[in-house]
């Protein structure tokens, strides 16, 4: 029977081109549109570390007046160096560290060439199994090197590609800003978006992953500059001492917690904390402390650019509209048949049938507008590029599960879509058609 | 014409008149607000900066094992290889002049704070973001001073750039003047930088826009303040200004001049945004690419939005000519005219369209008043919505014609056939 009713679909879609032409082509836009916005809000909105998010935890202190507080009343997103220094001393969490941003210069093995600065992040040992880095070769350094500030560091594959070759390069020599950094291992390609660990850093989204890390006591003795810096008040001393030991934040802190009686613990320790500091005199305003998973603080740091909301709102829109017009056009094309629906009435077709004649019509429809979609959202993927940020576009990435959903939508909307027409076609009155043909 | 029989026959299309109604409503929702989008994001794109951006370049460098500027002698060292690079580039030919600069307009690194009328104000009157440079730094920008006076080299100083000292001196924007005093009266009266950091208005520039296009400054993005300092860091910025034609050239000649001049720094060769030398025009283009993006899509979906709604008009409308080819017949026969066959279907959209433009402009208001509150968008003007209107009405009118003129052109000689 089905294979009937698909011979009735095409020789029916045949017949009036034009009309299936709309169809198609309406559906096609709509869903192209709609996947390719999609696949960039799918891409920004990812959860970077799905299997471990709800057990890593940021800490955030609100630790200024309330007049140079945001205006949405959220604590700030980075820690002063005091503060990192505290809640490292007392290590409360399974695992945990402290990160800032750097970018050191690099020297070439080979003479020759010009160093190169290499972005990365200064972090404590525990950082890489946290956060479960992939390595290639050797692995993190120990807390004993993290006391030590040892000049050691870790590579990235790319890093290790360009200085050495992509050897084994453990316990080589590396030239970091003058200075003879030993490695200690090599990551594999490693780069989660959003770059949860520093959003006050990176704001969200970075091309290229960390090219290095090194002992963030390393980092410190070495005055390795950091990248961004927010302060109520400027530091009372110059240079590095200065922004030590002012209340300036500028370091990041991500904490492994197992349970959610760790968890509560650990709300406790940084209230206690706060208030004692309060109390000193070192923080002023309210207190103002959060303790959020990852995707929770992820969404209250609106890491995903409005854009791409907006973008997406606007694409489903459009896809609402084109299945607005398919199910005009199905109404007009179903009705004009009524005749021949009059006549598989009167030859005893069930209402059934007819219901079952017409939405494979529309399943035709709806996978040819799908096949035109995929085609579409392949020349989209292409063209967002050219008007995205670089950093967002290097995200959007075409891959089965969006083709799926790309085919998927198609007919499940068309079908939808040809739900009312074809509750239509199944009510015409057998009778009234025979007679006035 | 009476309406009354359009309105009965419309009666027996429902599902179809409702389908075209709610159509034209969603398509004026969101092209309304759509262009909204593109228009508040093209005055962006155009807002100028106050520089006179032709023949001007940017370089951008990190030096390898320099001191760290903690200490005296090593701010000395890092100014005197900033010195030299200044040297070095004004020895290039084709450059007209070269400035040290923190920042520049559009870059999103910023310099920023409050901006006070009395020390240790509890809020800060104002907000402004920092520019650093030597005297160099306005004829270099071509910036246009309208008070005052320009730094002269005396008035440059030179320190560390986590230092904390504010000169005695300072230029100000127009914008950054008339915020903190209203009554034009700004120069040479004192203002606190950050709560405490005295200093001396001595001139006013027209125009300077914010060296960040992100929403931290937006509500002070033309205010701007210029210490007469050399800030000596890691890191070092220099502005050049080549002669008309020869920016390419110099851009080019810049990058082996100061690498031979010095090989111990880092100027970037990326191709892309993080190149260390890039003309100004560039920057520009980097600046305002998400909001140039955002644009041209929301262009293309309006586009197709438009088409897929006028195509959907074409086809129910000519569907309903097929249908009532007979009654077309029988009225021709009766004595009407082609004009009036043809008036009829123009009427019958014109109701249709009528009502879904203004299901369409409560639509469109609802999605603005939504996305004010949930993203950055202000209200839309009323203009946009009436030219959404009448844009929705020509829309359908367009549309209408072809199915309405085939139904004018039934001849009477129907009515008499196939009853």
């Amino acid at each position: 029977m089905f294979g009937y009713y698909l011979d009735l679909a095409l020789r029916s879609l045949k017949r009036s081109r034009g009309l299936t032409a709309l169809m198609v082509l309406s559906i096609g836009l709509g869903v192209a549109s709609c996947m390719t916005t999609l696949a960039v809000f799918r891409a920004a909105s990812g959860d970077p570390i799905p299997w471990k998010s709800s057990r890593l935890f940021v800490p955030q202190m609100g630790i200024w007046q309330e007049s140079a507080r945001n205006a949405d009343g959220e604590p700030l997103d980075a820690l002063t160096y005091t503060d990192a220094m505290a809640l490292m001393r007392d290590h409360r969490a399974a695992r945990q560290s402290a990160i800032y941003a750097i970018a050191p210069a690099v020297f070439p093995a080979r003479s020759g060439q010009h160093p190169s600065t290499v972005g990365g992040y200064a972090v404590y040992g525990e950082f890489f199994r946290m956060l479960d880095v992939p390595f290639l070769y050797g692995q993190g350094w120990t807390s004993q090197e993290d006391a030590a500030a040892a000049p050691v560091v870790v590579l990235s594959r790319a890093l290790n590609l360009k200085a050495f070759g992509g050897i084994d390069s453990v316990g080589r020599m590396l030239d970091v800003s003058g200075h003879d950094y030993r490695v200690v291992g090599v990551t594999d390609d490693w780069n989660p978006q959003p770059v949860f660990y520093d959003v006050f850093g990176s704001g969200g989204f970075t091309p290229e992953g960390p090219g290095l890390f090194m002992p963030f006591t390393r980092a410190i003795a070495a005055k390795l500059s950091n990248g961004r810096t927010a302060c109520d008040k400027e530091p009372t001393q110059p240079g590095f001492a200065g922004l030590k030991q002012s209340d300036c934040v500028w370091i990041t802190f991500v904490a492994q917690l197992d349970s959610a009686a760790a968890a509560r613990a650990y709300r406790r320790y940084l209230d206690d904390y706060a208030g004692e500091q309060r109390r000193a005199g070192r923080f002023g305003g309210k207190p103002n402390n959060r303790l959020r998973d990852l995707p929770a603080f992820l969404d209250a740091e609106h890491v995903v650019p409005g854009d791409t909301k907006v973008m997406l709102l606007v694409a489903l829109g459009l896809l609402v509209v084109c299945l607005v017009n398919t199910v005009g056009l199905l109404l007009a094309k179903f009705l004009r048949r009524s005749a021949e629906i009059g006549v598989r009435r009167a030859l005893g077709a069930p209402r059934g049938a007819i219901h079952a004649q017409f939405l494979t019509e529309a399943g035709v429809i709806g996978l040819a507008g799908g096949t035109l979609g995929l085609g579409l959202t392949w020349l989209g993927m292409i063209e967002i590029r050219l008007v995205l940020p670089p950093r967002l576009a290097a995200l959007a990435q075409l891959d089965g599960s969006l083709l799926l959903a790309t085919m998927a939508t198609a007919v499940l909307c068309t079908v939808l879509a040809g739900l009312y027409p074809s509750f239509r076609a199944a009510r015409v009155q057998p009778a009234w058609q025979l007679k006035s043909s | 014409m009476t309406l009354h029989p359009i309105l009965v026959a419309l009666r027996r299309h429902k599902a179809g008149v409702v389908l075209i109604a709610l159509q034209i409503a969603l398509t004026l929702a969101i092209v309304c607000n759509a262009v909204f989008i593109i228009g508040q994001r093209v005055e962006r794109i155009g807002r100028p900066t106050g520089l006179h951006e032709k023949d001007l370049f940017m370089v951008e460098q990190t030096w390898v094992g320099a001191p760290s500027g903690d200490d005296p002698a090593s701010i000395e060292k890092l100014d005197a290889l900033q010195r030299a690079d200044l040297a070095t580039l004004r020895r290039l030919p084709g450059v007209v002049s070269v400035a040290a600069a923190n920042t520049l307009p559009l870059t999103n690194n910023s310099w920023g704070g409050g901006v006070s009328l009395k020390p240790n104000q509890q809020n800060a009157t104002t907000r402004s973001v920092f520019y650093f440079g030597d005297e160099q730094l306005l004829p270099t920008l071509g910036l246009k001073l309208i008070a005052g006076r320009a730094f002269n080299a005396g008035d440059i100083v030179h320190q560390g750039f986590r230092d904390t000292r504010t000169p005695p001196i300072v230029i100000v924007s127009k914008p950054l003047a008339d915020s903190l005093f209203p009554h034009g009266d700004a120069l040479g009266k004192t203002v606190y930088f950050d709560g405490s950091r005295a200093t001396t208005i001595i001139g006013i520039v027209a125009r300077l826009q914010s060296s960040s296009t992100s929403s931290w400054s937006s509500g002070f993005d033309y205010n701007s303040a210029i210490e007469p300092v050399r800030l000596d860091a890691y890191f070092s910025r220099y502005v050049v200004r080549t002669r008309p034609g020869r920016e390419q050239a110099v851009m080019a000649a810049a990058r082996d001049a100061l690498y031979a001049a010095n090989p111990m720094r880092v100027i970037s060769d990326d191709p892309g945004d993080d190149n260390g030398i890039r003309s100004f025009a560039q920057i520009r283009d980097q600046a305002y690419r998400a909001d140039k993006g955002m644009a041209i899509l929301m262009g293309v979906i309006c586009l197709i939005l438009l088409g897929v709604t006028a195509a959907g008009i074409v086809g129910l409308t000519s569907f309903w000519v097929g249908q009532r080819h007979r009654q077309i017949g029988v009225r021709r026969a009766l004595g009407a005219r082609k004009i009036d066959i043809l008036h009829y279907f123009q009427i019958e959209n014109g109701l249709i369209a009528g009502a879904g433009v203004l299901l369409g402009v409560l639509l469109a208001l609802g999605l603005n008043q939504w996305l004010m509150s949930h993203y950055e968008m202000t209200r839309m003007p009323l203009p946009y919505l009436l030219t959404g209107v009448l844009a929705m009405l020509a829309l359908g009118q367009a549309a209408v014609f072809v199915p309405a003129r085939r139904a004018s052109n039934v001849p009477p000689v129907v009515a008499t056939r196939s009853v």
